[in-house]
């Protein structure tokens, strides 16, 4: 376990999160939390906790995004408010 | 990019070689994670994988074509089949043993004369048990996904998909 590392991956965590959060766009938010699925799986693995890194990379990462995109297609694509 | 809309979703070969190609690596990978190893765990992973190499094949064909590839009857029967395989070991276990064992005891199968009893529960529950975890994931994964994508007829999935790329342009 490596503090600085830890420390860049989180500030990204929370960077992307704030970002999918705050976009119009329902598309670029779907890829947006597909990215915090993959960096919050490189923050397990990092932490040596493989078998959860790889859990939530194949499926936060993997199905979900793909289950959310297979929704939005059947909604608007903005937000409506 | 080539300017007829529509026929870039149907027909872009480097993306169809792509995923022709991509496909039984995913799969065995997803086989390997499922039952490759010694230890115990990995079969909801790699039915995870197995279910994501079904999108990817369904995302790039079209979703009658990847519905032909895993019917709506196989999707049930797999599900049931992997519940029935965790479940049936378990009982056959109570049921061979005429009682004198527990549920899940997988020593008491009658593998165990031929293997040590240690052996026997580690293939059991590395392989078998592994392999119905997966069966069931891969199916219920690839199931709800064909019914969020599912529109009612695959023409209309098609206009909808023209629609789409009218929009992003």
């Amino acid at each position: 376990m490596i503090i600085p590392l830890d420390l860049i991956l989180l500030f990204f965590l929370v960077l992307i999160a704030i970002a999918a959060i705050s976009v119009r766009d329902l598309l670029a938010a779907i890829i947006l939390l597909g990215a915090y699925s993959f960096v919050i799986a490189t923050v397990y693995v990092e932490m040596h906790s493989v078998d959860v890194g790889f859990t939530e990379a194949a499926v936060g990462a993997g199905a979900i995004t793909a289950f959310m995109i297979a929704a939005l297609a059947r909604t608007k694509r903005e937000a409506s408010d | 990019m080539n300017g007829k809309k529509g026929k870039i979703w149907e027909e872009n070969v480097i993306i169809e070689t792509i995923t022709r190609l991509m496909v039984p690596f995913i799969q065995i990978y997803a086989l390997y994670v499922m039952v490759g190893t010694e230890g115990a765990g990995g079969g909801f992973q790699g039915g995870v994988v197995f279910a994501a190499s079904i999108v990817l094949f369904t995302v790039t064909f079209g979703i009658s074509k990847g519905r032909k590839r895993l019917p709506e009857s196989w999707n049930a029967a797999l599900n049931s089949l992997g519940l029935y395989l965790y479940a049936g070991v378990g009982l056959l276990c109570i049921v061979l043993s005429l009682g004198a064992a527990q549920y899940l005891n997988y020593a008491a199968l009658p593998l165990s004369q031929i293997m040590s009893p240690a052996h026997t529960r580690a293939l059991m529950i590395s392989d078998v048990v592994e392999v119905g975890i997966g069966l069931t994931v891969m199916s219920i994964f690839a199931s709800i996904f064909f019914d969020l994508a599912w529109k009612g007829e695959g023409k209309k999935n098609k206009d909808k998909n023209k629609g789409d790329k009218e929009v992003q342009e």
